[in-house]
This record gives C-alpha cells, structure tokens and sequence, in this order.
C-alpha cells in the first residue's frame, strides 16, 4: 500500500501534497486520508478496471475447464479423487467452486467498487457538460489532426453566421474575438459540439451492468430450487408448502422455507416420443395444478401440457420436467396372502436403451411374525434391471430401445433386514452392500420376469411384476428478480449501442478577415480589390471518440461548411449532416 | 442410419456435394487473392507512397484547393495483381452461392433450421464470416485482405466437413424451440464478424512488426522468392491504421450483436434447462469472450493501450470464440454439448 501511495502523490499533477505550503500537513491526513484517497483514485482508474476485467475472465477459465460441485457433484468428487492430494488442494482453493470462491467474489466486488467510484464523477460531469458551453477553440488549430484553411468572400461575421446555420444538430456558439497579438485585427470563432448521447449512452451502459448484478443477487438470495421425482400416475402430487416436499432443495440466503409460493400439481401422464433412428423426438407431461387457495377446490384445477422447452408458469414459480424414467411395480403376496403393492423410480443406466436400475423393499405385515425382530429378519427386498423393450443374450437382460414395447425386469431377491429400521441413510436405488455381505440380507433368488410373470420363494412368498409407470424428476425455481436481470440487460445492449455508434465531435473554426494584399492574390482576380471582404476561415474537427480518426471525409464536410450557397455543387453537400 | 422418413436424402447428398464445392472455390479464391497482394511490385508502392505523402503535405494547409485526397488521377495500366484481385471477387462470391445453397439445401432436407449440431453451425459461421467480410472489405484496395479471412474460413470448413460432420437429422427435444434460430443465428453471425476483426488485428500487429523499418519497404519488394513474397504481401495489406480501424469497427458491430446473442440464449436456458445463467462451460467462456471484448473496447479509450495492446486484446477475444466452438464442444461435457457428435 505505502508503494502506491507514494508513486500516485508523485504522479498526480496538482494536489495538496505538492502545494507550496511549507507547514507539513497533519499526520492523520498523512498517514491515513492521503493513502486512502490514492488507493481510491487507483482503484477507480480506467487502467484497474481493464485489469480487474482480465482477472475477471482469466478466473472464470477453470469454472469452465474444471468440474464444477454446483453443476456434477459426482463427477467432482470423482475428479478429487483421482488426485488425492492434489485433489483435495485444489478444492481447498475452491477451484470447484469457482463462481462462489472467495476470489471470484472479491474480484467482481472490487469491479463493482471501481465501476461505482468510475461512473459517479462521470455522471456528474456529463451533467455538467449538458449545461455547458461548447469549447472555445483552441489557440493554433494547425496542431489538429483535421483541418482546413480556405479563404472566402465575406467579412468573418457573416461566414461564422454562415457555419452556425449550417451546423445543425450541434451545439455550436459563435464568439467575436477582441483584436490581440496573434490577430490584431480581431476574430470571430465558432465553437460546436455534438454526440452528447454517447457518453449519456455509455453511462446507462454502466449503469444497467450495475442493476443486473444488483438483480442477479437479490434473485440469488430470495431465489429457490427443488427437485422432486413423481410418478406420473395422476394421484402422486405435490404441493409446494414446505421444503421438506423435495427431493434436493436449494435456496439463497434469505429463503426460511416459510414463505414459499401456495401452488399444487400432479403428474397426470407422461410421453415420450422417438424417431425410427431410436433418436427422442419429444417428451410431454401432462400435469394438474391449482394455485392459492384453489388447491382445495378440484374444479379450480387447471391441466396443461409441459414439454421441454414449455415450462409450467405458476403463482412466480416455474415448474419444469427435467428428467424422466421407468417406475416398475411389484407385488409382494406374503405366505398368509397379504399383499403388498410399490411403485418405485429405476434410474436409467443407459440413455439411449433407458435401461435402469433400482431396488425396492417390502416391510412385512404387522401381525405376521410373533415380535418385531423377527418381523425385521424377513423383509424382502429386491433389485435389479428394468428394460423397457427386453432383449436377451441368454439370460442377461438388455434393452433394445427406449419404447416400452416389450417391459421386462432381471431382479435378485433378497429376505432379511433392509436395513430401513437401521437409521442410516440408504441409497434409493441399490441395496446396502454390507447388509448382504454380512449375511444380515440374503440373496433368495435371481429371475427374469415379463409383465404379470411371478416368482414364488421357498417360504410361500411370491414376488410379482405387474407393469410400469413413468416418472419424471420436476424442477420447481423461484427467481423473483429475474425479469428485472432482463430488462437490465436489453437496457445495457441498448446503451452499448447508443455510446458505440454516437459519433462524439468537435469542431471549431476561426474567421480572421484577410490582408487586403493576400486576399486580392488569393482570388486571383485582376479588379476585385476591395469590393468586398474576404476572409480566411481556418476550421479543425476532432472526433472524441475510440475511433482513430475523423476518418475520409472531414475536408469535404469541413469545405462545404463555408461554400458560397451560389455553387450548385457545394449546397447540395451542405445538406449532407456531418 | 438416420434413415428415417423426416429426412430427404437426395437434398442432404446435394448440400454436402455444395459444401465441398464451396470450400474449393474458396481456396481457389483465397489463391488468387493471395497472388494479387504478392504480384503488386513497385510501381503500385510507389504510388501509394506518394499519395500518403501528399494526404501529410495538405496538413500544411498550402496547395489543398487543387486535389482530392485519396484520389490517384491519370490511367492505370493494370497489371497481375490487379488482373488476379479482380478475378478472386466473382470466384469467392461463386463459392458463397454454393455456401448458401449447401445451408438451404440442408434446411429443406431436415425441415428444420440449418443451424441445429456443429458441423451446420461451423458451416454458418463461415458463411457470415465470408458475408462480413465482403461487405466490409468491399472497397477494391481492400479487396484482396479476403484471402485472410477465407484462411480461416476454409480451414474451420475442412475441419467441419472432416471431423464433425454429421448426417442430416431431426435435433434433439431441447432444439425443439424457435430459440434455435434466433439464438444460434445471431451468434453465428457476431462469431463470424468478430473473425474478421480477429484477423484485421493479427494482420495489423504482422505489419507493424514486419513493416516497421520503412527501409526495409522498398527492398523488400525486389526481393524474390518465398520469404519476398511473404514481405510483399505484408506490404501490400492496406495500413496499419487502416486494419486498426477496421478491427475496431468490427467489433463495434459484433460485440453488440453477440451481446444480444447470449441474452438470447438465457432467455431460452431459462425456459429450456430452469435457469437463465447456470456458468454452463459454454456459458462461462462466452461470459470470458465478453468480457475480453468488453476489455477490448475500454483498452481502445485508454491512453497508451490503444495500439499493439489493444489489437492482442482482440486476438485474444478472437482466440476465446474459437476456444468456444471447439475445445468447449469438443472436450469439455456440458449442456451445450449435444450439438451432434
């Protein structure tokens, strides 16, 4: 900090430090005011920002190069893994969790600073220079990279009445020099400004960046997003009242789960269509929902179709189908023919064949077995394959396309505790490896079954499988602010181009009245000696802006400034703006 | 294998043959412009030299009344180079045809916006690329600055055609949205014009290292061979400020554009995948090539970034567009990656 300090006091052209004053300044203004002012004015210079936007970008890259936890957790987990310690450093370095670490955080908030810090004085001074008069042009305007001189009939009154007019559009002032060394005949100058909208432009450019981020944020923080897998059968529903409803669920900040938005739905049906080539056409959800006080009203319930592009609108919220598979039902008839029926969610294993994989368990019935503990020891448990259209190589199940054609289950059997009583957290689609491994689950049998086919157990227990139904995984958002991020952004685009193609510039020209001997020269003509009064106009244009020049052309709209309006040829480029 | 009954097999066979006739013609064209800029010896320079030389002489505000700047007065006597230049303009815009043709011809085959995997974006992206040049370098002096761009482009084309074609097909549920041809439409043609303006910079930071020592412009062009012709063709690209100004009105047109591109694609992300921005890697490197155009732009109105440091800004932009059609596509995985192979 003390390094930059000292090169900026040394730097900045006028301040207090270098002021005459022999009194040393106070040490708190020293010591403190002073570095903290350098280190704001360093801050809001143009040359950190471009390097706070390199940053910006330069630590973005392993966001797209590196898994991210926010978008593949298990893949994340995998790649840490793999490196072992280098893994679990790069994790400690938040590298997996870039658009949340402490230093894509600092970067963008050090922006956001310099941005504020940058475009406060620029707004004031813009509004300043709405009020203000154009420039007085400049002592030699040779020095300029455009310019002309001509020398033209008239006195310099009525050439720079002449200019004024034809400057339309701009904001021009026409000023009579008094006479002075360089003119001791006096002069008259025409100052003229125009491409106000671009700086007023660029600033609501800035000015929507700052708003988006602001909206970004507060739809992070007030913003929420569940999952949920639902079988499709018309009487599995949910309603979006707490956050306990959801599968996963993740909220910003200031969400307690009280306050979500009052809305019901139900899947009611789901399809999904393929191409010959096996290829998915389209997938459809048909689903039922109320919203508000409605939901308890089953006429107020409205159906509607979700596909993948159509999300669900309701009550703010957005209700997508995300993701969608093959839920098997069986029937578990008990030996004192009490029946049990599940319906549970396979995951696919295989996209393209949606062949999935799942388990079940079965609870037995109450009244079954003398105690609890062995009601425990004979719960039966199964898992295995689901394929949607069965094929076989040999006893080995595969699936031959996504459709279900031909639905067909390869299960192992398990009896014995599922380990659902034990407290710990089990995986929804596979069984506990260490219950079977331990002999506490043991394996009883391992079938292939086609819809309505039955296995019956050595003890009388037959296991059935009755058919399928589809699920889907829905995926209900709430971003409050996510509108105002739009209108942000078109307003920004708007801004951008306003301020890219508002061309900003400046012209001046100084009328001097000829000598009479130069004039007489010039106009080459023989008796045109004092008739009238010729003057010399020199005019200079500067383009305030990226642009490297005022391009092709200045001369030609320069000249046509000052043409005589009896030339056909200069009037009609007189019309042309400039 | 795609065999379907969605898809006309007769028309996909002819767009392909069209692609393939596109991407010659336009080697041929990238030829002859590249012999136009060698084949200019020095009588051309020379003349040039002298025109620069006047455009500083009416600074002096003394003999400016008689002469239009920029204008070479007298008959010119053409020579090969003008003869080549003059030829490559016809044989690039045949190629544009049969580029087009091949794109609509795709479009009527899949009955679908011909924008909807890799291989049919790369080959659109080409296209505009092609288009903006040739609106933008239409003036003959620049004319011949296309073989630069048809570079690129014919390169981009091969690796299309060899490596990530793929047979005309139905997309994918998630394509199934009018989005497909706003979105990938407008970001193919700001791809296409940031190219340009990426090879403007690279053509301008070439001339100011090659040309820098003004002693070297008249030897160069006596010199013979390869390495000569290399020189001569460095020389005869229009200025550096010329490519300056070029590069940056490019970018004055693309960036916005591409702007518009991404809000475009939020828009339909927050229909299609439940949010508008999830730092997708597609979406983080378009976030990175923004932001380095972004830099672009303000380095363009800071006191001695300007120049060199402002052109490598660009070709670094130009580096993070191409680093996003292909390494995102084609190495990372992300939710933009169905896009056909």
């Amino acid at each position: 900090m003390a390094d930059v300090t000292d090169t900026d006091v040394a730097d900045r052209p006028r301040s207090e430090a270098e002021s005459p004053s022999p009194r040393k300044a106070h040490w708190a203004r020293r010591r403190i005011l002073w570095p903290l002012r350098n280190l704001w004015r360093s801050l809001t210079s143009m040359r950190t920002a471009l390097l706070l936007l390199f940053l910006l970008a330069l630590a973005a890259i392993p966001g797209a190069l590196l898994p991210q936890r926010d978008l593949n957790e298990q893949k994340t987990l995998e790649y840490i893994a793999e490196r072992g310690k280098l893994g679990t450093l790069m994790d400690r370095l938040q590298l997996f969790d870039v658009f949340s670490s402490a230093w894509f955080t600092a970067i963008y908030v050090l922006l956001f600073v310099s941005l504020v810090g940058c475009l406060t004085p620029r707004m004031v001074e813009h509004f300043k220079s709405l009020r203000a008069r154009p420039v007085a042009a400049p002592r030699n305007l040779s020095r300029l990279p455009r310019h002309i001189t001509r020398t033209v009939d008239g006195t310099p009154e009525e050439i720079a009445e002449r200019i004024d007019s034809r400057l339309r559009g701009w904001r021009s002032e026409v000023v009579a020099r008094e006479p002075s060394k360089a003119y001791p005949d006096g002069c008259v100058e025409v100052s003229a400004e125009k491409g106000y909208l671009r700086e007023f432009g660029n600033l609501v450019f800035h000015f929507a960046l700052l708003a988006l981020l602001v909206s970004i944020a507060v739809g992070k923080l007030y913003g929420y997003e569940g999952t949920r897998s639902l079988v499709a059968d018309g009487e599995q529903g949910m309603c979006n009242t707490s956050t306990a409803v959801y599968d996963s669920f993740r909220a910003g900040n200031l969400v307690d789960g009280t306050d979500l938005s009052k809305f019901c739905f139900r899947v009611d049906d789901f399809s999904a269509t393929f191409l010959p080539s096996g290829q998915p056409d389209m997938y459809d959800a048909t689903i039922s929902y109320a919203e508000g006080d409605a939901v308890r009203d089953p006429a107020a319930w409205t159906t509607t179709s979700v596909k993948v592009n159509e999300p669900l609108r309701v009550a703010g919220d957005r209700v997508y189908v995300l993701g969608n598979g093959f839920a098997p039902t069986f029937t578990v008839t008990f030996p004192n023919g009490e029946k049990r029926t599940q319906t549970t969610p396979f995951v696919p294993d295989e996209l393209q064949t949606m062949l999935s994989s799942g388990a079940m368990r079965f609870d037995t019935p109450a009244g079954l077995y003398p105690d609890a503990d062995e009601r425990r020891k004979n719960q039966i448990a199964l898992e295995g394959l689901f394929a949607p259209d069965a094929l076989y190589h040999g006893t080995l199940l595969t699936s031959a396309s996504p459709e279900p054609r031909d639905p067909a289950v390869a299960i192992r059997i398990f009896k014995g505790d599922t380990g659902l009583d034990t407290g710990k957290p089990q995986n929804a689609y596979s069984l506990d490896q260490d219950l079977i491994e331990q002999g506490r689950l043991q394996r009883q049998a391992q079938v292939n079954l086609a819809v309505g086919q039955s296995h019956t157990l050595a003890d009388g227990t037959t296991v059935t499988f009755d058919g399928y139904q589809r699920w889907v995984s829905v995926q209900v958002s709430h971003d409050p602010a996510q509108i105002w991020v739009l209108v942000s952004a078109v307003v920004m685009l708007g801004g951008l181009l306003v301020s890219l193609l508002v061309r900003r510039r400046r012209i001046w020209a100084r009328l001097v009245p000829a000598p009479a001997g130069e004039s007489a020269g010039q106009a080459g003509g023989p008796d045109s000696a004092e008739e009238k009064r010729r003057t010399v106009v020199e005019i200079a244009g500067l383009a305030r802006t990226d642009q490297a020049g005022w391009g092709e052309g200045f001369d030609e709209q320069a000249a046509a400034l000052v043409a005589d309006d009896a030339d056909p040829s200069s009037s009609r480029r007189t019309t042309r703006r400039l | 294998m795609n065999g379907s009954i969605q898809v006309d097999e007769t028309l996909a066979r002819y767009s392909d043959l069209l692609f393939g006739t596109a991407m010659a013609v336009y080697v041929v064209a990238a030829f002859l412009f590249f012999g136009a800029l060698a084949a200019v010896r020095g009588r051309k320079l020379e003349e040039r030299e002298l025109v620069r030389a006047g455009a500083g002489a009416s600074g002096n505000g003394t003999t400016t009344e008689d002469r239009v700047p920029g204008r070479v007065e007298g008959p010119q006597r053409r020579t090969l180079g003008d003869k080549l230049g003059n030829m490559g303009l016809p044989v690039v815009i045949v190629g544009l045809i049969a580029h087009l043709a091949s794109i609509v011809l795709r479009a009527m085959a899949t009955e679908r916006v011909p924008w909807g995997n890799m291989y049919e974006f790369v080959s659109m992206t080409c296209a505009a690329g092609v288009i903006a040049a040739l609106v933008i370098l239409r003036k003959p002096e620049h004319r011949p600055l296309l073989s630069f761009v048809l570079l690129p482009v014919v390169l981009l084309m091969f690796i299309a055609g060899r490596w990530l074609y793929t047979q005309a097909a139905p997309v994918v549920p998630a394509l199934k949205s009018y989005w497909l041809a706003i979105h990938v439409s407008i970001i193919s043609v700001s791809s296409g014009i940031l190219m340009v303006s990426g090879v403007a910079s690279i053509l301008y930071l070439l001339k100011l290292r090659f040309a820098a020592n003004p002693a070297d412009d008249t030897s160069s062009t006596t010199r013979s061979g390869f390495g000569g012709a290399m020189r001569r063709i460095i020389d005869h690209v229009p200025s550096a400020e010329n490519l300056d100004r070029l590069a940056y009105r490019t970018v004055v047109v693309g960036f916005p554009l591409f702007g518009l591109g991404v809000i475009c694609g939020a828009i339909w992300a927050e229909a299609a995948w439940g949010r508008f921005w999830g730092w997708d890697p597609k979406e983080t490197v378009s976030f990175i090539a923004w932001v380095i155009y972004a830099a672009y732009l303000h380095a363009r109105a800071t006191a001695g970034w300007r120049n060199t440091s402002a052109a490598w800004i660009n070709v670094a932009g130009f580096v993070a567009m191409l680093f996003n059609l292909f390494i995102i596509n084609l190495v990372v995985s992300g939710l933009h990656s169905y896009a056909g192979l």
